[in-house]
């Protein structure tokens, strides 16, 4: 557990010439779910997206496994087994849900059983249903499922989660809590971008609180909900 | 009419349209996954006919079997899908993430490039193509006579057509494709090495090109003027299939073909007007095509940075332009004949290049058919003249009323789009124009054109006519500059950095568009009256596509950023053309090199070059 799978420092990023991260420095150890906590425009999903290599970083290192993935193309960085679930879903509206979990399928590392589609069914019985359906004739619940479902057939060690729960129906973000937790059960850490605690508390080990482009606060999720000041310092709008 | 007639007719459109389907489907796919609008897909097909006239020739001295005359027609299309692979390996891949009207000049450099190779390659004659074994028969359908290779060309479209969409359907890099085509970067982030996809896409999309091509050999034969030919064609056939979208591509390609099959019955001389006039008429009732959609994410610019920051003339640009100004009128009292001739030259591109910038660089619209204006202000100067019988003076007034009035007409639909349609759709205007003016011989010569169109006895000699050049330019140019620092100038830029919070505050975006490009289409038709006296003459080369192009050329020399910029790189590109021109037998491909290096190299152009050194 105390091995880190994904470390950032110092990681600044931005678009054209705004600056939006000035220097983040956060971890994430194999198997854990962590949540990057903080306010709209806080720089969460920015993170994210430079993890990836999606946004090139303007300064700092990145590593995951063991490797130095900064200026690493995105493929590059998914291959290594860090998957990615954006924030707006991004699913392939053409294509139909097994089509959807194609896209997303590598080989299996590190002798791993690999993730399958039937896997996948069992997982989200939901999808199993409509796997001949075109995505675009889905649900937003259903294709945030499709967009995690999607990422697992990638086999990914770690998984960037871009605001999983964010306006979906409170039963459908249940269910959103249960497949975080079973992720974390088949040892995949989690790395959530999240503004809800409940959420939050519900599935993660640790927060690590985000406020204009710098990571303020590190700690249990059980220290955050008991510390006032901090949540209305950095989280309370 | 009788049925046979009509069926068969009917029959010899459905086998162009199935020829024209393979080519379009290439094109359409090769956009769909790297959003290239890739110019270089006519010469593709022009190469995949020149290899097939000299593979197919060869195997069949072997055997005269059908099955070496197809073998033959494969090899060539493998060939020309290798070379595909090529250009996306040195030059695509440094395109993805530059602006639209960049990749379009680039791919057009390709052409101008492969246009001289194949000359050097295959020299000037066209060279006709065996017929197929076994399909050199006719077949009679309800009494009358159809050849059997038409018959074979019709099956052969629908089945690629399914061969594609199982393609596209049953295997790992087809659905790749079509999730690239919708969210490309998305598909980067799930590991798929794009790199490779693209390159595969470019081998698919050459590749039917090729076989376009090579299929045509018995019908025509292979020339060096078929690239640009089939391009517009197989534009028109995506843009209004929808970009990206193979069965929209089928879709289009058989209406096209049945509209030319008939249309040449009832308008033997304007088949082409009625194939861009049902473009025009599905892009304005749906502007994404008959199954297009809308671009998921439309993030990236058809244009590179406009005009920013227009200050006024400082102490040093006042002299400038003084010195250039009395440099320009000072050329007849010093300079020979030959001097005098490029420097009135220079003027006109200067303000035709500086109408077109107005456009782009303040405006936001990518004309890609700037020439017709340029053109059709040539073409009414100088038929009034020689057919009208009118003396010069009026002439000259009539090429800027005829040019903005065309740009009105045109302008009209060109405005109701934006991005790459709105370029596609300036270009297949520009088209007509062109097709008018070469078909309709008895009016316009045809591609002779008319000759005979001199100034006035007192403007007659070179030095006098420079004076009057100089004059309507200058004056254009200056009234033109005007407009830029004016509010109106203001509202475009407004509109063209963001047309939806220009919307949002009340501005009627399109009708300012509109006008603009009428204003535009104006000043280059003045520009196009004043060449048409200085030449003595007019023919069809005036509104083709390589003078928009070598307008698009002049104000990426000079930086579409800059307001005076299209002036300095009109006088730069000309100058450079007339003295390299006659010097080298491969202009063309020297051209197509240095517009390529322009785009990879100066995307700013001289005046960015300029300030980025400076700074």
């Amino acid at each position: 557990m105390a091995e880190a799978v994904l470390e950032v420092s110092g990681l600044k990023a931005g678009y054209g010439p705004a600056e939006v991260l000035f220097g983040v420095d956060l971890t994430l150890m194999r198997g854990e779910v962590a949540a990057l906590m903080g306010r709209n425009g806080a720089g969460k999903s920015t993170t994210m997206k430079a993890i990836m290599g999606l946004l090139p970083a303007r300064a700092g290192r990145l590593r995951f496994a063991g490797q130095d993935i900064t200026g690493w193309a995105p493929y590059q960085v998914a291959r290594l087994g860090l998957g990615y679930v954006p924030e707006d879903r991004r699913i392939f509206t053409d294509l139909t849900v097994a089509e959807n979990l194609e896209v997303g399928r590598r080989p299996a590392r590190g002798g791993r059983a690999p993730w399958t589609p039937e896997r996948l069914w069992s997982f989200f019985p939901n999808l199993a249903e409509m796997r001949g359906r075109r995505a675009s004739a889905m649900s937003g619940g259903e294709q945030q499922m499709l967009t995690i479902a999607r990422t697992l057939m990638g086999n990914p060690d770690a998984v960037l989660l871009d605001e999983p729960s964010e306006g979906l129906a409170p039963v459908i973000v249940e269910q959103m809590a249960e497949a975080v937790l079973r992720m974390k059960d088949e040892g995949i850490a989690v790395l959530l971008s999240e503004q809800s605690l409940d959420f939050a508390a519900a599935v993660a080990d640790r927060a690590l609180v985000i406020e204009r482009g710098e990571i303020r606060w590190t700690g249990t999720m059980d220290a955050l909900e008991n510390d006032e000041q901090v949540r209305a310092t950095w989280l309370t709008v | 009419m009788d049925v046979g007639f009509i069926v068969v007719q009917s029959l010899s459109g459905l086998a162009s349209a199935s020829a024209l389907f393979i080519i379009a489907s290439g094109l359409t796919l090769v956009f769909g996954v790297t959003r290239i609008v890739n110019f270089a897909h006519g010469s593709f097909y022009m190469l995949g006919a020149y290899i097939a006239v000299t593979v197919v020739p060869w195997l069949l001295e072997i055997d005269r079997s059908p099955t070496l005359f197809f073998t033959g027609v494969l090899i060539s299309a493998i060939a020309v899908g290798v070379l595909g692979v090529l250009m996306e390996l040195l030059l695509l891949r440094r395109l993805y993430k530059v602006p639209e009207l960049f990749q379009l000049l680039a791919t057009f450099g390709v052409v101008l490039m492969v246009q001289d190779a194949v000359l050097k390659i295959w020299g000037p004659v066209d060279i006709p193509g065996p017929r197929a074994p076994g399909l050199r028969h006719g077949v009679e359908i309800l009494g009358q006579r159809f050849p059997a290779y038409e018959l074979f060309l019709i099956v052969i479209g629908p089945a690629v057509l399914g061969l594609l969409w199982l393609l596209m359907h049953r295997t790992r890099f087809g659905i790749l494709i079509r999730a690239a085509t919708r969210d490309r970067e998305m598909v980067g982030a799930l590991g798929v090495n794009q790199a490779m996809l693209f390159t595969g896409t470019l081998f698919l999309g050459a590749a039917l090109a090729g076989l376009g091509g090579a299929l045509q050999i018995p019908r025509v034969s292979a020339s060096s003027q078929m690239d640009l030919s089939i391009i517009t064609e197989a534009f028109v056939v995506t843009v209004i299939g929808g970009m990206g979208s193979v069965p929209g591509a089928f879709l289009a390609a058989v209406l096209i073909g049945q509209l030319q099959a008939f249309g040449v019955l009832v308008f033997p001389k304007i088949t082409l007007v009625l194939v861009f006039l049902l473009m025009a008429a599905v892009l304005v009732v749906k502007p994404w095509g008959l199954l297009g959609r809308p671009e998921a994410a439309a993030g990236r610019a058809a244009l590179p940075e406009g005009i920013l920051a227009v200050r006024g003339f400082g102490r040093v640009e006042k002299l400038i332009a003084g010195l250039a100004i009395a440099a320009m009128l000072a050329v007849p009292v010093f300079g020979d004949a030959y001097t005098v001739k490029v420097a009135t030259e220079v003027l006109i591109f200067a303000l035709a290049a500086f109408s077109l910038n107005f456009l782009v660089g303040n405006g936001g619209i990518v004309s890609f058919g700037h020439a017709a204006y340029f053109g059709l202000g040539a073409y009414a100067a100088g038929l009034l003249v020689t057919k009208g019988g009118l003396p010069m003076e009026p002439a000259l007034l009539a090429a800027p009323i005829a040019g903005g009035l065309f740009a009105a007409l045109f302008g009209f639909f060109v405005v109701r789009l934006s991005g790459i349609y709105l370029a596609m759709l300036t270009l297949a205007f520009a088209q007509i124009a062109y097709a008018v003016c070469f078909q309709w011989v008895e009016v316009t010569g045809g591609d002779n054109g008319v000759v005979g169109v001199w100034p006035s006895a007192w403007a007659a000699s070179r030095q006098v006519y420079h004076y009057v050049v100089a004059a309507c330019a200058i004056l254009a140019i200056i009234a033109l500059r005007r407009v830029v620092y004016a509010p109106f100038g203001a509202t475009l830029r407004a509109a063209r950095d963001s047309e939806q919070r220009a919307d949002a505050i009340g501005i009627d975006v399109r009708t300012h568009r509109w006008l603009a490009f009428t204003l535009a289409g104006g000043a280059a038709g003045l520009a196009g009256g004043l060449y048409a006296f200085s030449k003595g003459s007019i023919d069809p080369t005036l509104l083709a596509i390589p003078l928009s192009v070598d307008f698009l050329a002049m104000i990426l020399l000079g930086g579409i950023q800059t307001v005076m910029g299209a002036v300095a790189g009109a006088a730069a590109f000309h100058t450079i053309k007339d003295i390299f021109m006659p010097l080298t037998d491969f202009w063309r491909f020297l051209l197509g090199a240095s517009i390529i290096a322009l785009v990879l190299v100066f995307p700013r152009g001289l005046a960015g070059a300029f300030a980025g050194w400076r700074a």
